[in-house]
This record gives structure tokens, C-alpha cells and sequence, in this order.
């Protein structure tokens, strides 16, 4: 596997260090400390080209690749989970999804004005009694003598919902009955805008990290949509959303990994500035021992990640390789961010260093776009092993 | 109407400034950045380029590397580069170096309603001579010290900042401005820009290119060529932190003085 960056991938990991250093980082705290959208940073990265990174100029994308979205996501987590997750959330759950499986005329419709950040998109799967068990949806979709789907149900935990424009919802649209007689939710996938009569966003949560990133809940009371909202086919909708899910966890992978490469290059700047027994902690062997195996973590998860990055880009098989990156890489996360909040003592866990709400911003990563137990379930599943 | 802009990428003092034994800046040794004027200039041929859709070339007089600079420039969105690089130009000092940009700008070609931008001046050398010695050399109109710029037709009306306040002055074009960094905030890259900016082009001038156009003296180019010889370059001495005392009450008044009188300042 060659993981030299090419000359473009160099030149954007440099544009986008420059960006988040200069107008990422400066407003981290603030968005934390307020639970503050960032609603101006968005824009800005929009300009830029950020919101639809690998996808084709046609469609108004930027047109480069996985991996650069990849290191887009990574970046800014260095220094904001908050906006490592609307980028990710936006480009991975709501773009991927209609790119991959939209008509000619949806991707026309939707895709340019997604990627150019005009409208920021959202993914809704997640039902009060349907997290890891996806498939216990309640959610529905009838079609009405008109031609149209009428929606009834709600969703929660929905990343960057309370800005979203576009959401990719799924909804039971049938039950069937298997050849054992076994009778089985027929899922599928929809377009829903958020002028659409009959929807709204609910509850706003409260979250312990990522506090910017706007997470609610979305309420259909028989919320209206054409027919030609439905994305993909009909009944094709757990599929959808398993293959999203896929490469959304790798932009949850990239943003853990920002995460801990973020906390250690804090940490390395105070360990070197922080005297005590008259010495820098930098000079005690403990602290070196630390640091030299967090990097060694990191820069692995690195490699898992950029790994499935890259074989989603060659189009070869990465549901594995999404799955160890993101376990991998998240639990990578909690323990470095935890680690660093240690090495940096009291000052630590205070607000006047970031490396305490990075530790809280990693904790999710073990939890969102399946939980570390169900990236397990899929590798072993793919080892054969059941 | 287009905007050529001289550009040149200079080693990035805000890290540690490697001195050669020779007393020459180890240039290999540090980090490079694109001067931070010359940016300002970009910035301004690019937002010229937003309202009125002109072209803007991008010109950089340097070793093969510069094309890394030049290609990040295309990704702000200048549509073309020329990079003007030879063993020959290698040493040059500000005599010898309008010489060959001036030439290399005659070259990309001067129009009626061109105007041509350059830094006010390099972080290395600090001489500011350059851009004003290229307007010389090409016969066109100068302004230095670019604070602000309107452009109207052939009408340029730029805002010069000095040192106690500014000065506003029409010129016509084409005309040569230097900036400086306090014109504007220069853009990012984008994403489709860094994707788009290799395919761009970039034309390389070297020696024989540019060597019989009239406005080089061979002789005078190069380092031999060059009439300025470096006697030595060093680090200055760190200065001590200032001092700031705030508020314009007597008792300031009164510390400060005493201050000064401890230092036989006064």
C-alpha cells in the first residue's frame, strides 16, 4: 500500500491546517462553552470547497478524493471536534448516500447545492427504540391515492439537524414474510426536506462533547413527500443505510484520529513548558514513554484509516476496513485524550486547556455510527467467525 | 485587461534564521513562505479578477522549487504562472533583478489596461526596490506603499499608506503598484483550486529566453554580474521585551518619569 500523499493531497492537508488553525481553533472553546453552531465557520468552509469534497464537478463538488475528505475531517478535529463531526456528518450520511444511490434528476437536485453548502444535510436512522438494533424501526411510509409517501414516526440523535435542509430518512414501507414463514420490516429510503409539511426538528440535546454540532430530533406527522423523494428502491433501505454507515464511519475514524493527534501535539506544547522538581515533565521518562506510545497509536489508526479511505476510493470492498478504523481509531481517541488530560495534571481537567473537552469530544466516537461492539460484530462477521 | 503579479518565495523568518559560515542566509535550511506583501498583492489582482473577470499571471523569479509557491497561487485562482529560473539569475540583487523581471513582463506582454503588482517589499531583503526599479525599467506609471485600490476603466485610485496618515492618488494604466500586507487578508486555496491548479499553466523563462531582450545587461546580472556584494548577514542581538505603561494620569506621568530618570534616560 503506498500512502505517499500526493502533491494535491499535500497542498490541501496544508490549506486545511491553515484554515483550522486560523479560524477553527480560535472559536473551539467558545462553541463548546455555548453549545454555538458554527454557522460562519461552515460558510467559510463551504467557500472553500469543504462540504463536497470528493465529489465530481458536476455536481458542483470539489472533485478531489476519500482521502482528502478524509484529512478535511481530520484537521479540523485537531482542533474542533464540533466541526470535524458537521463536515463529516453533512458529506458522509447526506451526500454519500444520494451521490451512491440517487436518480439523475435527485443527484441534480440535491448534490450541487449540498456540496456548495448552500443546504447542510443529515442522516435519519436512529429511533428511540431503534440504535444498534436498526432494524427496529417504527418509523413509516404509506403511499396515499395521490402517488405521494405520507411519513409517521420520529428520529433522534440526529447530527447537525437543527440546520439541516436535506435529510436522508428511512421508513418501513411494507412487511414481508421470508420463505420460513419469518416476517421481515421492508425498509426504505427517503428525501425529506425540511419545509416539507408534516416535519419538524424536535428536542435539541444536551450532549457531554461535540456540544456545536446540533443534535435533535425529527418529528413526521404525516409529513408529505412526492414519490420521487424515495431514494434507491423500494425496500432497498437497511441496505442504504448499512453501506452509508460504512463510509460514515469512516469521517467518524478520521475525526478520532484528529482528536488524539490534536491532544498530543497539546500535550507535547505543555510538557515542554511545564516545570516541576525543577525540570520540564517533558524530561521525565514517563512522560516520553507516554507520549512515544500515543503516537505510536495514533500513527496506526492513522494507517487504518486512510487505508479504508483509500479502498473506498478504488471502489474495492471496505466494510472491514471501515469498521477496524473507526474501532480502532476511537478507542485510539479516548485513551490518548484521557491519557493527556493525566499529563497535563490539575490544568487538565480545568477549561483553560482544551485538551478536557477533547477527551469528552472522543467519547462519542465510541458510541455514534455504531458502537465499538458493533464495529466487533462487523469485523467478525466478515473473519467468518459466528 | 489582466494582472501580472511579481512574486517571490523567501525563507520564513518567524522560525530560526540559519546563517552559512560565509555569513550568507542558509536558505536551505529554513522553511519557505510566500512573502507576505507579494500575497497582498495576489489578493488584490484576485479580487480585481472576482469583479471584473480579468486574468491574472502570477510571475516568480527563482530556483525550481518556487513552481511549489507558484502552483499554491494558481489554487487561490490565478490562471497562469510563469516561473523565471536559470543559474545565470541565481544572485541576483535588486539591479539585476528588475532587469529580468522587467523583461520577463514584457514578455507575458504589457496592455493598455494592464496593471502590474509586486509586494512592497521581501521579508530577506527588506529593500523595497525592486517593483519600483521594474516600473522604471518598463516605463509605466508607479505607485508604492498600496493601502487601497479602486480600480475604474484605465482609472486606478489607490490609497498610499505612510507613515502619518495616507495619501490617495489616480493613475492610469497600465501602472506598476507594490502593496503592502495591510491592503487586505489574502484567501485560502480551495479544494477544486488545489485540484485544478497542476493543470494550470506554468511557463518556465529561463537564461535564453529573456537573455537578448534589451532591458538585460547581461553583465549586470547574477551574483557576479550584480553591483551589490552582502558583506555579511547575521541574527540582530534578541531585544529586550518593552515596557507598557497605560493610562494618562499624573501619577503615570510621574513613573514614567522616574523610570527614565533611573536609566538616565533624561
Amino acid at each position: 500500500m503506498d500512502l505517499h500523499l500526493s502533491k494535491e493531497q499535500e497542498m490541501l492537508r496544508k490549506m486545511y491546517r491553515d484554515f483550522a488553525e486560523n479560524e477553527v481553533k480560535p472559536l473551539a472553546e467558545w462553541v463548546d462553552e455555548n453549545e454555538a453552531f458554527p454557522e460562519e465557520t461552515v460558510k467559510k468552509m463551504a467557500k472553500l470547497g469543504m462540504m463536497g469534497i470528493y465529489f465530481p464537478k458536476e455536481y458542483g463538488g470539489a472533485g478531489a478524493d476519500v482521502l482528502s475528505y478524509v484529512m478535511a475531517v481530520e484537521e479540523m478535529s485537531k482542533v474542533c471536534g464540533t466541526t470535524g463531526v458537521i463536515i463529516s456528518a453533512h458529506t458522509s450520511l447526506c451526500c454519500a448516500p444520494i451521490y451512491e444511490n440517487g436518480t439523475e434528476e435527485q443527484k441534480q437536485k440535491y448534490l450541487p447545492k449540498l456540496c456548495s453548502g448552500e443546504w447542510i444535510g443529515a442522516f435519519g436512522l436512529t429511533e428511540p427504540g431503534a440504535g444498534t438494533d436498526a432494524q427496529g424501526q417504527q418509523t413509516t411510509a404509506v403511499k396515499d391515492e395521490n402517488g405521494n409517501w405520507v411519513l409517521n414516526g420520529s428520529k433522534i440523535f440526529i447530527t447537525n439537524a437543527g440546520y439541516a435542509n436535506v435529510f436522508v430518512i428511512f421508513a418501513i414501507t411494507g412487511i414481508s414474510t421470508d420463505k420460513r414463514g419469518r416476517k421481515k420490516k421492508e425498509i426504505s429510503a427517503f428525501i425529506v426536506e425540511r419545509t416539507d409539511p408534516g416535519f419538524s426538528v424536535g428536542k435539541h440535546e444536551k450532549k457531554m462533547g461535540i456540544k456545536g454540532s446540533s443534535t435533535c430530533e425529527l418529528i413526521m406527522e404525516d409529513c408529505v413527500i412526492p414519490a420521487d423523494r424515495l431514494l434507491g428502491k423500494q425496500g432497498k433501505g437497511f441496505g442504504i443505510a448499512m453501506k452509508t454507515l460504512d463510509g460514515g464511519r469512516i469521517g467518524i475514524a478520521s475525526q478520532a484520529l484528529g482528536l488524539a493527534e490534536g491532544a498530543i501535539e497539546e500535550t507535547i506544547k505543555y510538557t515542554k513548558e511545564r516545570v516541576q522538581f525543577g525540570k520540564r515533565i517533558s524530561q521525565f521518562q514517563n512522560t516520553q514513554f507516554q507520549l512515544a506510545d500515543m503516537h505510536a497509536k495514533t500513527e496506526a489508526a492513522k494507517w487504518l484509516v486512510y487505508s479504508a479511505a483509500m479502498k473506498k476510493q478504488n471502489h474495492e470492498p471496505y466494510t472491514m476496513d471501515a469498521a477496524m478504523a473507526k474501532l480502532f481509531a476511537a478507542e485510539t481517541a479516548s485513551d490518548v485524550t484521557r491519557r493527556c488530560v493525566q499529563l497535563f495534571g490539575g490544568y487538565g481537567y480545568t477549561r483553560e486547556y482544551p485538551v478536557e473537552r477533547m477527551m469528552r469530544d472522543a467519547k462519542i466516537t465510541e458510541i455514534y455510527e455504531g458502537t465499538s461492539e458493533v464495529q466487533r460484530m462487523v469485523i467478525s462477521a466478515n473473519l467468518g467467525v459466528n | 485587461m489582466k494582472a501580472i503579479v511579481c512574486v517571490k518565495q523567501v525563507p520564513d523568518t518567524s522560525g530560526v534564521v540559519a546563517v552559512k559560515e560565509d555569513g550568507t542566509m542558509d536558505r536551505a535550511a529554513m522553511a519557505t513562505i510566500t512573502n507576505h506583501d507579494d500575497l497582498a498583492a495576489v489578493e488584490a489582482a484576485l479580487r480585481i479578477k472576482d469583479a471584473t473577470g480579468c486574468k491574472v499571471v502570477v510571475v516568480s523569479m527563482g530556483p525550481p522549487p518556487a513552481e511549489g509557491m507558484l502552483r499554491e497561487l494558481l489554487a487561490m485562482g490565478a490562471d497562469e504562472a510563469v516561473l523565471v529560473s536559470a543559474r545565470e539569475f541565481g544572485g541576483s540583487d535588486t539591479y539585476a533583478t528588475s532587469q529580468i523581471l522587467a523583461a520577463a513582463i514584457k514578455k507575458i506582454g504589457v496592455d493598455d489596461d494592464d496593471i502590474v503588482f509586486c509586494g512592497r517589499q521581501a521579508i530577506d531583503g527588506d529593500t523595497a526596490q525592486v517593483g519600483p526599479q521594474i516600473a522604471e525599467k518598463l516605463g509605466m506609471p508607479q505607485v508604492s506603499y498600496v493601502a487601497e485600490i479602486n480600480v475604474e476603466g484605465k482609472a486606478v485610485t489607490v490609497k498610499r499608506l505612510l507613515e502619518d496618515g495616507y495619501m490617495t492618488i489616480k493613475v492610469q494604466t497600465p501602472c506598476l503598484l507594490t502593496c503592502v500586507k495591510e491592503l487586505n487578508d489574502a484567501r485560502y486555496m480551495s479544494v477544486g483550486g488545489i485540484m485544478e491548479c497542476y493543470q494550470k499553466p506554468l511557463e518556465v523563462y529561463n537564461y535564453e529566453t529573456l537573455k537578448d531582450d534589451p532591458l538585460i545587461d547581461v553583465t549586470t546580472i547574477g551574483l557576479k554580474g550584480s553591483p551589490t556584494n552582502v558583506y555579511k548577514s547575521f541574527s540582530p542581538p534578541v531585544k529586550g521585551a518593552g515596557m507598557m505603561m497605560e493610562g494618562a494620569d499624573k501619577a503615570t506621568v510621574e513613573k514614567l518619569v522616574s523610570i527614565l530618570n533611573d536609566k538616565h534616560i533624561i
